[in-house]
């Protein structure tokens, strides 16, 4: 996000006047909500926030917030917004995508613009399915997922969007669910980060892929299943009777159990933003042997793409004059007059 | 130079006693061939003679020393009157190896002089090029006038007080070369001394002996023609080829890429907006992301994307956001943007597209040129996808129609393309320095206000053009996208009967460009002709020589050069039809041809080359002859 005036706003002043138009029960109405709500919150100002997207259920999100949008073309709105940014670097740019849109068609746009790290907020809805082609497996489908191009299931192995985020650079990698009532803290702390935060979102496709994160999503086996992190707290989950410790001899994150709530005995590791080993020790567990790790899992910003951008294009430029007769008439010339040519 | 310099043009309509030379350097892609040439330009332009240059070099960096195929050449054709072609055949061919001698002695005019170095024609080098005598000795070269030296030990002599290498002492060959072609025809050194200065700055020996190469070149010169030395029949003298006519002002040389650059940044001006150009690397077109990424203080952003469509994308978003948006490739990667293009017409934001163009398809010819692009550039993009397409002539045209193409695509809120190709990109020629004071400007105002009744992204002006709103622009927010618009509002709308408007208004609204073109003219004779040729892009030079030719000898044949390709000037059909018959050179199978039957009706008849190497004069003359026959 930008250093910007804070302004006030209500959640009527984010929503338009068009006809949302996803399945009923979508997980898209909730994170539509979520930001909405979240909006005013941030001190938002419409008229300087931009909405990007590219192409899926997802991507028709800008069409019903009532700011700039931008509903681009399959996997490139991290290029779009990339060129947005470069010319307007004060415009507050948020980049809506899905699993296909960001990791398959766009993967290498997605992977370019957080090495680059552009300040803007990437919000990726993974619902392992490609639901507006109707239904097809997607690249973060599980291995063996039944779908009309895969009538037999399956068979290649998952990307892990979070796996990919870290590996690809980025320096803000945060989880969360569609219905889930932090989304909205997730958003906010995406959008105090500098840089390309990028947050992946568990959407419940209803038509396609039913309840597929239910065995982490379900609200009355969250407490079991859901790990919040929190900076500066103690990674606990099961109500405060579970953690994660580091093995420091196999450099593995575990599960420990905590009596009496003394989590320091049971040596459960202590939640920090801006620890990379960790974060990429938390991105790559496997839910069942661990719980889900939700809220903001990485967070330690540097340097913009744009703002670097702007700085050389400044440095290079300082003490020049923009003369084009100047510049057209570089180098070597010589002048004809009408007694021949003199050099 | 020898007696034969002259070339033989029973139709040449110059003034008496105007003359022109053919010039081939040729060596290894390794010997620094570009360089020799592109001085020898500097020079020759800087001596008031009129030039185009033609260089030719392999897609390899730097292939196997010695080979057939890691041939670099440079081509320069310089005279005292106006030269429009790098020249139909060499006169003179320096060859640096026997690799350089094959592929290029064919070519050279029966008569002409060939300098051969021969310290470079032993056993293997003779293998490599697959000789199995050494051509300098055994006669075969018996049609061309031969002088052998050996340029390797004169060079290896002349730079021996500077204790270079054996490896770095060879490498001032090819200045030792130039030296000598700057005697041949009395040019000037000292610029070429003064840049040798400024590009070894840091190793002043290396400068130096360089120099000192060059001065052993010139001296050779001299001495060899004091002394009468005829080695091997060739006969060493030089020349001296008047300044050409030129109309008085102040010029400079100037390559396609650099003025198509400059004239993408005078378009930025012009329109009063910062420009961000989005760019991948690619053989020909990098020269352009080259020379626009040091030209920040114009208020330039450069970006080398991920990918092309990343380079089109990003460009798209920063002309949404109220930037010139610009990307530039060749073939492959004008395909790969084709879905991107579609979304800047169905957003209608502005946005030029150049391509320079190469011979394909696919990978295809990378450093050769080629005009096959023509269809990808009016057709090649999913759905009813109309886009006004430019196609410059040569690395003059290349600064206007650039800016023309930066003109249309503000005042129309359209891409545009703009076409050039590997000849045009790499060909340098004099260029008279525009007074930018006399460019028309069209500075470009944004929407800001908003309206009295609801807002109206999709609402249009006189000429079908919908406004600019810069996100960032209070009060004015509104979503744009790749769907189906409704008419006015912008919102999504699937109905038929608004599909078929939009779509007829985009068809419209670049139809409708055509109303700010200028009429067709014509490059030579008059409407009503018996023949017509009809040309396009870099086919200018030897259509236009050849029909001028032509026409001097009383034939009855006009020229049509087309540069605007889409929408065609108003006038065109009623032009073509006034013909008895039409001829269309292209270096394509016929992509001109089709477009102009397509539109007019009109028996427009193919001829084509598609070798990766421009028309010459003689060939359009002979289709002429033909014709008229």
């Amino acid at each position: 996000m930008n250093e910007m005036t804070k302004i006030t706003t209500t959640l009527k002043d984010w929503e338009t006047d068009q006809e949302v138009r996803w399945c009923p029960g979508c997980g898209d109405y909730a994170i539509l909500k979520a930001v909405q709500r979240t909006m005013p919150d941030l001190g938002a100002d419409p008229s300087k926030t931009v909405f990007i997207s590219g192409i899926g259920c997802s991507s028709r999100f800008p069409y019903y917030m009532e700011t700039y949008g931008f509903h681009t073309i399959h996997g490139r709105a991290p290029a779009i917004a990339t060129g947005v940014k470069l010319a307007n670097p004060e415009l507050d740019v948020w980049i809506i995508t899905g699993d296909g849109d960001a990791l398959s068609i766009g993967g290498n746009h997605t992977m370019h613009l957080l090495r680059r790290n552009l300040d803007c907020q990437v919000m990726l809805f993974n619902n392992e399915i490609y639901g507006l082609t109707k239904g097809q497996y997607s690249p973060t489908s599980r291995q063996g997922t039944h779908s009309p191009s895969t009538p037999y299931g399956s068979v290649d192995r998952p990307a892990s969007p979070c796996a990919f985020a870290l590996g690809a650079g980025a320096r803000f990698v945060a989880r969360g669910i569609d219905i889930h009532k932090n989304l909205s803290d997730v958003l906010k702390a995406a959008h105090a980060h500098k840089g390309a935060s990028f947050i992946e979102i568990f959407q419940n496709c209803i038509v396609y892929n039913k309840d597929v994160f239910e065995e982490f999503a379900a609200k009355k086996t969250a407490a079991e299943t859901q790990l919040h992190l929190v900076d500066g707290e103690p990674m606990l989950f099961a109500k405060g009777e579970k953690g994660l410790t580091l093995n420091t001899q196999t450099l593995q994150l575990e599960v420990v159990d905590v009596s009496d709530g003394d989590w320091q005995a049971a040596g459960v590791i202590v939640h920090d933003v801006t620890n990379r080993s960790v974060a990429h020790m938390l991105v790559e567990m496997q839910f069942g042997e661990f719980p889900m790790a939700l809220g903001v899992l990485y967070d330690d910003p540097r340097p913009t793409f744009e703002a670097q951008v702007v700085a050389q294009n400044e440095a290079a430029a300082a003490g020049k004059i923009p003369d084009l007769q100047g510049l057209l008439s570089k180098g070597q010339t010589w002048t004809v007059t009408e007694g021949g040519p003199e050099l | 130079m020898a007696t034969a310099l002259k070339q033989e043009e029973p139709n040449n309509p110059s003034p008496e006693g105007a003359e022109n030379v053919v010039v081939r350097f040729a060596g290894d892609s390794g010997d620094g061939m570009q360089l020799t040439g592109g001085q020898f330009t500097l020079s020759t332009a800087l001596a008031g003679n009129d030039l185009a240059t033609f260089p030719d070099f392999p897609a390899e960096i730097r292939a196997p020393q010695g080979t057939l195929f890691g041939v670099s050449a440079f081509q320069i054709n310089f005279g005292s009157r106006a030269i429009e072609t790098a020249g139909d055949q060499p006169d003179v061919l320096i060859a640096m190896n026997p690799a350089a001698l094959k592929t290029n002695v064919q070519a050279v005019r029966p008569g002409g002089l060939v300098i051969a170095d021969e310290g470079e024609f032993g056993k293997r080098n003779l293998d490599k090029a697959h000789y199995e005598s050494n051509p300098l000795e055994d006669g075969s070269l018996a049609k061309w006038q031969l002088l052998k030296l050996n340029i390797s030990q004169l060079t290896l002599d002349a730079v021996k007080p500077f204790g270079l290498g054996n490896k770095e002492a060879l490498r001032c060959k090819n200045m030792w070369t130039l030296g000598l072609a700057l005697w041949m025809f009395e040019r000037d050194r000292e610029p070429v001394v003064q840049w040798l200065k400024s590009k070894f700055a840091k190793l002043p020996d290396i400068a130096e002996a360089n120099i000192a190469a060059l001065n052993a070149g010139h001296a050779y010169g001299e001495t060899a023609e004091i002394s009468g030395d005829g080695l091997g029949g060739g006969h060493l003298q030089h020349h001296k080829i008047a300044a050409a006519p030129a109309e008085p002002g102040t010029y400079r040389t100037v390559s396609g890429a650099e003025s198509l650059s400059l004239g993408l940044v005078a378009g930025a001006r012009l329109a009063e907006l910062p420009m961000f150009f989005g760019g991948y690397p690619i053989t020909p077109a990098s020269a352009i992301l080259h020379h626009l990424a040091r030209l920040k203080e114009f208020g330039v952003t450069t970006f080398q994307a991920e990918d092309e469509i990343a380079a089109i994308t990003a460009a798209i978003g920063a002309s949404y956001a109220g930037s010139l948006g610009i990307t530039s490739s060749s073939g492959p990667g004008i395909a790969l943007k084709g879905e991107a293009m579609g979304l800047a017409i169905m957003t209608e934001l502005p946005l030029v597209i150049v391509n320079s163009q190469r011979g394909g398809p696919s990978t295809g010819l990378p450093t050769k040129t080629e005009q096959s692009d023509l269809y990808q550039a009016v057709y090649g993009r999913n759905g009813d996808a109309p886009m006004p397409v430019i196609a410059a002539r040569s690395p003059e045209d290349a600064f206007y129609c650039a800016i023309e193409a930066v003109r249309i695509a503000v005042q129309y809120m359209t891409p545009v393309m703009l076409l050039t190709d590997g000849y045009i990109a790499n060909a340098a020629e004099p260029w008279k320095i525009p007074d930018v004071d006399t460019l028309e400007r069209f500075p470009v105002s944004f929407m800001t206000e908003k309206p009295e009744g609801p807002l109206l992204p999709y609402s249009r002006d006189e000429k079908l053009k919908r406004p600019w709103i810069k996100p960032g622009t209070p009060g004015l927010m509104h979503r744009i996208g790749g769907i189906e618009k409704g008419v006015d509002t912008g919102h999504i709308e699937y109905g038929p009967a608004n599909h078929q408007v939009m779509t007829e208004i985009r068809r419209d609204k670049i139809l409708g460009v055509a109303d700010s073109l200028p009429d067709q003219e014509l490059a030579f004779g008059k409407a009503g002709a018996k023949l017509c040729v009809v040309g396009w892009g870099s086919t200018y030079g030897p259509i236009h020589q050849a029909v001028a030719r032509a026409g001097a000898d009383g034939k009855d044949v006009a020229h049509v050069h087309i540069r605007n390709i889409w929408p065609l000037p108003k006038n065109l059909g009623e032009l073509l039809k006034s013909f008895d018959r039409i001829i269309v050179p292209e270096m394509n199978t016929g992509q001109l041809k089709t477009i102009l039957r397509d539109q007019y009706l009109v028996d427009a008849k193919p001829v084509n080359k598609v070798s990766g190497q421009p028309f010459t004069i003689a060939e359009i003359a002979a289709v002429i002859e033909e014709n008229l026959s």
